[in-house]
């Protein structure tokens, strides 16, 4: 649509802005929270301006973290949140591009169901299967490692569907010309399929890593050992002091530094991002 | 270099729908050949065949003399060059050319030279570091040819590749297609469903029609002798006339029941010829102008002169010896 009114370019403006105020204040208050003592926040009324504790605080929490609520230092809990989201992102990434490559280009007794059983897994994502799921990495002993953070959430076929819809428009003579060219299908999977697939790549690791490092439920329910703590789970039990109030300008100050590396992911991948959201020219 | 045999194939994809049937051909090392028909005649499929991207369903397909019925398309010693280019997006032209040889194992300075060699017969050395997207549609055929080349293969197969070009780079690729051709002197396969380009650009024209072959001969033969009323009306342009004989007066006994053909340009305007026509439709080429018309009931096109005066009726005669006879049933040629 191509206007030119200056009201109505004002009132875009004016919309847009208002937008960004409602999504910024809560991150806003957040961060000022979070350069006060505990004492402001419990006097009744919200600072709005930072306050002179920032170093401080952070210090405080990157160094020692909240010991009355048992949480490690941030540090701690941030790294297993990073590995955790890097192999849930890279693991989905791996299972769903090779079982889409099979479904798509292979004919094999059984792909129909092979394919049925991938889309089931669509309908039950860990929360629904969340009780036998817990059993499961019980008996094999997963409960506090990595392995039973992640497995189970790389488990599901989410993005093979998106892999299948983007191999689909890779035209059938660009795969003949390889298969003429002497491709068997490994190399025609990698020289052709990857670089073809890098921009589908970038926007599922961005919004799986998200979705890895967002992950709440389960790392509560299956760590019980504060190695274990992921960022996320860490700042729930932080607000969950037992004995006294809790320390609000601590808990804000690990909500803003969960907060920077997917911003950080989102920032770094932006431009490969967008491209693989819009682009369709294959 | 090779000859091609291709000896009663057939395809019958799954399904059971029969694509192509009991087809036949020799190709001479060397030889061009254009497999001509209208749109769903089984073209593609017979040249995939050939190429081993679609199984054989019937009969053996021979390259120099060996069956390739079970040879996977890389180890037939053939290169194709698809309708949409089917370049690789993502490579340069340079490794979209060497591709094909990297994974041969070929040595590197080999593939230097050969791809510098391609470069300079399809001037597209300019472009050698550009992505195919960076390209036009005309040199991305090149490009396409290129990979062909690289390969130096016992044949070229090509399925239309300059249906998604404009007429005019239609004209000129077409010459350069056949000028390559004369020289590396590879044998060819050429699918097309242009008889303009079958013509001009065939050693042989195979006519094929519902998957069997109407006609097999050179461009001349076929357009002088065509064997059936389909090879009649599909090759030339305008397209041959056909019109029951009785709608001809004074002919031979021989001819009394049958179709006859005539070629639009056999046809001319005489004051006393046998031929009546009620003129309907007038078109200018330029050159020529093409009147198409009825006669006895039957569609009639004639093509003469621009400058040749027009009425609404008008009679005409035809070249003595040019019409063709065809069989009132099966539409084989009759001598
Ligand atoms: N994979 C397939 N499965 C079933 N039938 C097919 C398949 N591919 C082609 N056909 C049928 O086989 C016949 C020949 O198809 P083909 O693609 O060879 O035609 P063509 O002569 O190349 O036509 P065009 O000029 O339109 O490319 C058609 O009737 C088509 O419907
Ligand atoms: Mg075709």
């Amino acid at each position: 649509m191509i206007e030119n009114r200056p009201g109505l370019t004002l009132l875009a403006h004016l919309t847009l802005m208002a937008g960004v105020v409602i999504v910024a204040l809560p991150v806003w208050v957040a961060f000022v929270a979070s350069t006060h003592t505990a004492t402001d926040f419990m006097s009744g009324t919200i600072p709005l301006w930072p306050g002179p504790h920032l170093v401080e605080n952070y210090a405080r929490m990157l160094d020692t973290g909240v010991s009355t609520s048992g949480t490690p230092p941030v540090g701690t809990m941030m790294l297993n949140s990073l590995v955790m989201a890097l192999l849930i992102a890279c693991g989905k990434i791996a299972i769903s591009i090779t079982s889409a490559f099979a479904i798509v280009y292979f004919r094999f007794p059984l792909r129909t169901l092979a394919f049925w059983c991938i889309f089931i897994t669509l309908m039950l994502p860990v929360e629904v299967r969340i009780v036998p799921t817990f059993q499961v990495v019980a008996d094999l002993g997963m409960l506090n490692s990595y392995a039973g953070l992640t497995i189970p959430l790389i488990a599901s076929a989410t993005a093979t569907f998106l892999f299948r819809q983007v191999f689909l428009t890779i035209p059938d003579e660009l795969t003949e010309a390889a298969r003429i060219d002497g491709a068997g299908p490994m190399k025609f999977f990698r020289d052709i399929l990857l670089p073809l697939s890098r921009t589908n790549i970038a926007a599922l690791f961005v919004i799986l890593f998200i979705y890895g490092w967002n992950q709440y439920l389960w790392p509560l329910l299956i760590t019980t050992s504060s190695d274990y703590y992921t960022i996320v789970a860490g700042i729930k039990r932080m607000a969950d002091a037992v004995d006294g109030l809790p320390q609000w300008h601590l808990v804000m100050a690990t909500a803003m530094l969960a907060m920077l590396p997917p911003v950080a992911v989102v920032i770094g991948m932006q431009r490969l991002f967008v491209k693989g959201l819009v682009e369709t020219e294959k | 270099m090779a000859s091609i045999t291709l000896d009663k194939v057939g395809k019958i994809y799954a399904g059971g729908t029969r694509a192509v049937g009991d087809v036949s051909i020799d190709i001479a090392d060397g030889e061009f050949i254009v497999l001509v028909g209208p749109s769903g005649c089984g073209k593609s499929t017979l040249l995939r065949m050939v190429a081993g991207l679609e199984a054989i369903s019937e009969g053996t397909v021979r390259i120099g003399n060996r069956v390739v019925n079970d040879i996977e398309p890389a180890d037939r010693d053939i290169a194709m060059v698809f309708q949409n280019y089917a370049l690789y997006p993502h490579m340069s032209v340079r490794q979209n050319l060497a591709y094909g040889l990297k994974n041969r194992r070929t040595p590197r300075a080999e593939i230097e030279r050969r791809v510098a060699q391609a470069a300079a017969i399809l001037q597209i050395g300019p472009f050698l570091d550009r992505k195919p997207r960076a390209l036009s549609g005309g040199q991305r055929q090149r490009v396409a040819m290129g990979r062909a080349i690289v390969r130096e293969p016992a044949a070229f197969l090509f399925d239309e590749p300059l249906s998604n070009l404009d007429a005019k780079l239609r004209v000129t690729m077409r010459l350069e297609i056949k000028e390559l051709q004369r020289r590396l002197r590879t044998t060819s396969i050429y699918v097309t469903h242009d008889q303009l380009e079958a013509m001009t650009l065939a050693d042989r024209l195979v006519v094929l029609n519902a998957g069997r072959i109407e006609q097999i001969g050179t461009p001349l033969e076929v357009y002088r002798k065509p064997a059936s009323t389909f090879v009649a009306g599909f090759i030339g342009s305008p397209a041959m006339n056909l019109i029951s004989s009785r709608a001809v007066p004074h002919l031979p006994a021989a001819a009394q029941a049958g179709t006859i053909g005539i070629r639009p340009e056999d046809l001319s305007v005489a004051p006393d010829g046998p031929l009546e026509m009620e003129v309907l439709a007038v078109e200018e080429l330029g050159a020529q102008r093409l009147v198409h018309g009825q006669t006895g009931g039957e569609r009639l096109t004639v093509a003469m002169p621009s400058d040749a005066p027009l009425s609404d009726t008008l009679r005409l005669t035809y070249r003595p010896g040019s019409l063709h006879l065809f069989h009132p049933e099966t539409g084989r040629r009759i001598d």
